[in-house]
């Protein structure tokens, strides 16, 4: 068993006792997403991180907007804008479906930071964007696809 | 050793508008050398957080799938001009950095 199976493997059931507590009641979700599990960053593919996330089926919704260009000429920098109008969000993270690992940043707020955030990202292919918003304990969704025409990720 | 951030704060009404820019090659550790065939090892910046006047205000955990020299942008209601902003990250070779900004 190598170094890095080992510490997926940690990872993972660190994430699995996350779980448990925010089931339990013990921590508020805030907390949760501002600390995603490092196993979610190392996970490939969109089922797979959010089961790391430990997201089963975020809500469509309309209350968030994404900022991001139609066409990205360079993958390596996609200028993304994410703001959510959905009263009590503590928290936002950011996907690139298609990207070998999906999850890209995630961010908490607290203490009158407001439900947005603008950075940029890198894309492999051209795939939807995806913001998981979580506000109140429940999860949100929004995604915007980003056409590539270079990819950004190397390889 | 890490490279200064650069931070700008400004009020906009009651809402404090931030910007940074952090100096960070942001490896995901996939990619390779296009001289030598071997992997890059992955080195980004892992977790980042922001404190106003002391007090965290955001929290962010990042991967190598933010961009080189990651922006990063957020606001935060309730500031005033002259409050502190305190910007630090940290990567996962435990790199450290650490930059305050006055909100203008």
């Amino acid at each position: 068993m190598n170094a890095l199976r080992r510490n997926v493997l940690k990872g993972a059931t660190g994430a699995g006792a996350v779980a448990v507590a925010v089931a339990a009641g013990l921590i508020t979700p805030t907390r949760v997403l501002a600390a995603a599990p490092r196993a979610a960053f190392d996970a490939k593919g969109m089922p797979d991180t959010l089961k790391a996330l430990g997201i089963s089926s975020p809500a469509d919704s309309k209350d968030i907007t994404i900022k991001a260009p139609d066409i990205a000429e360079n993958g390596a920098v996609v200028p993304v804008e994410i703001t959510s109008n959905i009263p009590g969000t503590s928290g936002i993270a950011i996907l690139a479906e298609k990207n070998a690992q999906p999850l890209v940043a995630d961010f908490g707020f607290t203490n009158g930071a407001q439900g947005f955030i603008s950075t940029r990202i890198k894309m492999a292919n051209t795939s939807l964007v995806r913001a998981i918003v979580t506000a109140g304990g429940k999860t949100y969704t929004a995604a915007k696809e980003v056409k590539v025409t270079i990819g950004g990720c190397g390889g | 050793m890490a490279e200064p951030m650069k931070i700008r704060a400004t009020m906009q009404g009651d809402v404090a508008d931030v910007k940074v820019l952090m100096n960070h090659p942001m490896e995901t550790g996939l990619r390779k050398d296009a001289k030598t065939g071997q992997l890059v090892p992955a080195h980004y910046i892992s977790t980042v957080t922001a404190k106003l006047n002391g007090t965290v205000v955001l929290e962010g955990n990042m991967a190598g799938g933010v961009s080189k020299n990651p922006y990063l942008g957020f606001k935060v209601k309730g500031a005033k001009s002259g409050d502190t902003i305190e910007i630090s990250w940290e990567d996962n070779k435990g790199d450290k950095r650490t930059d305050t900004a006055k909100i203008s």
